[in-house]
This record gives structure tokens, C-alpha cells and sequence, in this order.
């Protein structure tokens, strides 16, 4: 499912004393199939963006086109249930969303509010519950009974098991240990990869974006400020420290090594076997 | 969507009644609650009017602002009007369309009814809108304090309601997050018969009370970390200032409740 943005502009209370301008001029593609991560300050408008996504939020000006629909600013828009069932969205400590008496209706809250059966929801669940890394013995537990990790776990499943074609992330991995990160990011990538959902990832992690991603947008002041592939976005680091955001750690190795003893580099790296493998090159020419 | 309420909302603008302390603006809708009962003819309604005309000019809060949000409160204005105008048969007929009579004494009642309501209204906002909740607590307390020989908890109370007042925000915002993460999960709140959307509340509620109560611990212990044991002996960081301004508003309400009296009839 392809999303496209045109011209966005997102203003906040409009009309009031309190009115602030969130998000403008924002123009985006997000291809059907793509992993997308989208990186920036707080405050840089990215929440406000995803927002706009599955049309939680509407644009006060320009237009965005989900699948065959396409909101439009100043229409009164209705029947949004198709569009929230094919975008799904983890928000930002999506534990607290949870409200059911045991785990199993949870998950079933979200595939039952878009009209699958019991029986059919019930099936998603244990199976939402198994990609999450959890055991099905906790179905019948209540939801606060459970760690903050298994909450947290438990909550994207809930949104799993809704099948989206579209899942939205926002800072899924905040406050977990770094295990816990790797297996949901892990398992989130999987997910891509076997069913083809296009991915779209609000993080602060230049790691996480680094690795999983195909495109990369930088969020700064309420636009878009850069797009590209990880390698082209990374090839500047100094841009991006300049904003005051990070670089991966191999990046801001490479630099380091080309500071202090004048190493170059051909490319950025962007895992530690790439990294490995290029510092090994360098010290060959150097041994020449 | 909560972005129109302005009920127990802060709007910090520069002005004359945004500077006035705390305590003098509290007296002054106290009294004004009081006085506006004096007012029994259209000329002392004037009076209040042009007095809640001048208070609202000092504050620099947009009108329009102000307007729109107590448009919900209009119809409760309009209602009672309509209900007056209905039932209040004194003096003489002015209308008579055959079942409906309408009385020169219900059209009055309607009308000073009304106005007292949209003066009581503005006045009492326009405390919430000038004034930080901060501000209004420490005020009350200040004002509360002789009652404390009577063993009146005048600390814990002023406490419990600066707490109250500084999460109601907070509050909104997890609303608001809430709503938008069930909405995600298909919950429709806005639209659908009543019996569905009553049922619509309850993903929003408990997840709601949860953080509450949650949040309520957290503070509870912060509070205690930080040293916390009860108002004995604590002196503030801000200090109450009693203006020119403050005794100028109090004379002028002063002269308004004279006059109130002078032209009762």
C-alpha cells in the first residue's frame, strides 16, 4: 500500500492563542513493500506526521493519499475504518492502550472492532502472541498482571493480529533492555521481509535506522530537511552532527580514525563486519 | 478536540490583570458572585456589564477566543431564556399567538436571568484565564489561612487542589493518547448509536484510571524523596505582592456594589 504525501501542513489548535505550527511542507512517497525510517528531534514533527498516516489527524492544508483514498484538507472526512485496518500503529509505549480482562480479548480488540469472528480473532491471537516471542499459557492472564517488557509485547501483538498492510512504529523499543530491542526490531524486520508489510520507523536509534531500513527521511522543524538511503544520509555525517543528531557508532568510529591517524574511507559503514573489513583494507594500503 | 475548552484554562498574555495578585483577583470574583445579585433594573445590569467590559479589555484575552469557547455554554444561556419567556407569567401580555402568551415580566426575568449568567461566566473564566493555578492556590491558601485556628486543613487542601489543577492537562494529553491509540484499533467514538459509543468509553476509561493511579503513587513518592512532611514551617518561593492595581480593582468594586444598592428599585 503506497502513501503519499503532498504539501502537509499541520497546524495545532487552530484559531486559538495556543495555535503552533507542527508540521509544513511536507512532501513524501512511501512505496508499497518499503522499510521507512524517519528520524529527528523531538519536537521535530515526527509524531505529528505519523499521525497523519491512518488519518488519526488530517492536514490543515495539502493532501495525503493512502491506498485509493485520499484526504484532503477542509473535507469532512468519514468511514476511516478501512484506513486504520490497513495502517496499523504502535504508539510510543503502546502498553498503555491495554484495557481487557485477560490477554486473549486484548488481541482481539482490534480484529473484532474491524469485523473478523471471534473464532478468526482468536486464532490471530495465538498467533500475534507467537511472532511477539511470548508464550500462548499467558491468553488467560491479566494484562496487568504481567512485566513491563511482556506488556509492551503484548500490546503489539494486539495490533499484529489486525494484519495491516502498513505498520507504523513509533519508538517501539523505548525502555526496553537491549535484548528485548533486538528481538521485537528483529522480529519486526522479519515481518517485512516474509509479508512484504511496508514498514515505517519513528526512532531516535541511528543503529536501528541504519540497519533495518531501505530509506531513510530526516524530520527538522517540522520538515522534511533530508531523504535518501542510509548510505547517502550517512555519507554526511557532519550534517547530521551539525543538526545535533547522532551517527552510528561505526560512522562516528570511521571519523574518529580519519581525525586521528588520517585514515579515508571510500564509504560509511554501517555494520561492524563492514566496518571490520574496510579498516583492514585501510591498514593494508597504509602497510604498502 | 479538546482544543476549544478554555474552562480552568491559563493563557499567559501580558497585561494589567495577568499582573494583579492572586489574592485581590479571588476577592474581586468572590464579591462580583455576591454584588451581581444586587442588580435588579437595566440600568445597574448596564453597570455590571460596562464593569465585566472593562475587566475583559484589561486582560488582552481575544475575544473571539473567549467566544468560541463558550459557545457550548450559550445554549444553556438560550435555554433558560426560552424557558423563562415559557413559563413566568407576571405584568402584561406582550405576544399572544393563541396557546403561546408571552408576558413583559417573563421577557425581563429571561433576559436579566441570562446576563447575570454570561457576566457570572466571563468573570469567573477570566480568573482561570489571567491567572497560572499555581497562582490561585497560593492565593487561597494565603486567604484560607485564618481559618486554620477553626482546624481547617487550609495546607493539605490548597495542596490537594495545585495537585488537581497541574494534572488536569496531563491528563488531557493521556486522554488524548489513549483515544488515539484505541481509535488505531478500530474504536469509533464519535460516531455510531449511543449504546455503541457508551461502550466505546470503557477502552478509553480504564487504561485511564491505571495511569492515574499509578502516576498518583509516583508523585506520592517524589514528594516524600524530596523531604516532604506537611506545611509546618515552610515558607514560599513566591512571594505575594499587593499592588496599586489590586487596591484600585477593589475600590472600583467598592463604588459598583454603592451603586448597585443606590439604584435598586
Amino acid at each position: 500500500m503506497r502513501i503519499t504525501l503532498q504539501d502537509v501542513e499541520y497546524r495545532y489548535q487552530i484559531n486559538t492563542p495556543f495555535e503552533h505550527l507542527a508540521l509544513h511542507d511536507v512532501n513524501m512517497d512511501i512505496v508499497s513493500g518499503s522499510y521507512t525510517a524517519i528520524i529527528g528531534h523531538t519536537g521535530s514533527g515526527k509524531s505529528t506526521l505519523l499521525q497523519h498516516l491512518n488519518a488519526l489527524l488530517k492536514p490543515t492544508k495539502g493532501s495525503i493519499t493512502i491506498g485509493d483514498r485520499t484526504i484532503e484538507s477542509g473535507r469532512k472526512e468519514k468511514h476511516l475504518r478501512a484506513i486504520r485496518r490497513s495502517v496499523g500503529i504502535v504508539f510510543q509505549f503502546p502498553e498503555h492502550q491495554l484495557f481487557e480482562e485477560t490477554v486473549e480479548k486484548d488481541i482481539c480488540f482490534g480484529p473484532m472492532n474491524f469485523g473478523v469472528s471471534e473464532k478468526d480473532a482468536k486464532d490471530r491471537a495465538r498467533k500475534a502472541l507467537e511472532q511477539v516471542g511470548m508464550d500462548e499459557e499467558i491468553l488467560e492472564k491479566s494484562p496487568f498482571d504481567l512485566s513491563g517488557g511482556q506488556m509492551r509485547r503484548v500490546a503489539i501483538a494486539g495490533v499484529l493480529a489486525m494484519e495491516p498492510d502498513v505498520l507504523v512504529l513509533d519508538e517501539p523499543t523505548a525502555g526496553l533492555d537491549p535484548r528485548g530491542r533486538m528481538e521485537i526490531m528483529d522480529m519486526f524486520y522479519q515481518l517485512h521481509k516474509e509479508r512484504g508489510i511496508s514498514t515505517i520507523l519513528v526512532t531516535h536509534s541511528m543503529e536501528d535506522a541504519a540497519r533495518y531500513a531501505d530509506e531513510i527521511i530526516i524530520m527538522h522543524q517540522g520538515t522534511v530537511f533530508k531523504k535518501g538511503t542510509p548510505f547517502d544520509i550517512f555519507s554526511q555525517p557532519e550534517q547530521l552532527l551539525e543538526l545535533g543528531l547522532d551517527v552510528p557508532d561505526t560512522v562516528r568510529f570511521q571519523l574518529k580514525l580519519q581525525k586521528e591517524l588520517g585514515v579515508r574511507f571510500d564509504r560509511p559503514c554501517l555494520s561492524i563486519e563492514d566496518l571490520a573489513t574496510e579498516v583492514k583494507k585501510a591498514m593494508e594500503r597504509g602497510n604498502r | 478536540m479538546l482544543d476549544k475548552m478554555i474552562l480552568g484554562r491559563y493563557v499567559p498574555v501580558d497585561s494589567t490583570i495577568h499582573k494583579m495578585d492572586p489574592r485581590s483577583k479571588l476577592l474581586l470574583v468572590f464579591l462580583f458572585v455576591c454584588i451581581i445579585f444586587l442588580a435588579n433594573n437595566l440600568i445597574s445590569y448596564g453597570l455590571i456589564g460596562l464593569f465585566t467590559l472593562i475587566l475583559l479589555m484589561l486582560s488582552k484575552i481575544p475575544i473571539r477566543f473567549l467566544y468560541n469557547g463558550l459557545k457550548p455554554i450559550l445554549f444553556l444561556i438560550i435555554f433558560t431564556f426560552v424557558l423563562h419567556i415559557l413559563f413566568t407569567k407576571e405584568g402584561e401580555v406582550v405576544f399572544n399567538f393563541g396557546w403561546l402568551e408571552i408576558y413583559d415580566g417573563g421577557l425581563r426575568q429571561g433576559l436579566f436571568i441570562s446576563l447575570r449568567f454570561t457576566f457570572l461566566i466571563l468573570v469567573t473564566s477570566l480568573l482561570t484565564l489571567t491567572t497560572n493555578p499555581i497562582s490561585i492556590t497560593d492565593g487561597m491558601e494565603t486567604l484560607l489561612h485564618p481559618f486554620k485556628k477553626w482546624k481547617l486543613p487550609v495546607h493539605e487542601l490548597s495542596l490537594m487542589m495545585s495537585i488537581a489543577l497541574r494534572f488536569i492537562p496531563t491528563l488531557m494529553e493521556e486522554t488524548d493518547k489513549i483515544m488515539k491509540a484505541q481509535m488505531a484499533r478500530g474504536v469509533d467514538f464519535s460516531s455510531g448509536p449511543l449504546k455503541e459509543r457508551i461502550k466505546a468509553i470503557v477502552p478509553l476509561l480504564v487504561p485511564l484510571f491505571v495511569s492515574a493511579f499509578k502516576r498518583a503513587e509516583e508523585l506520592a513518592i517524589a514528594m516524600e524523596a524530596r523531604g516532604y512532611r506537611g506545611g509546618e514551617g515552610r515558607t514560599k518561593y513566591r512571594q505575594l505582592k499587593w499592588q496599586t492595581v489590586d487596591t484600585l480593582l477593589m475600590l472600583s468594586l467598592v463604588v459598583l456594589t454603592i451603586l448597585l444598592v443606590l439604584l435598586r428599585s
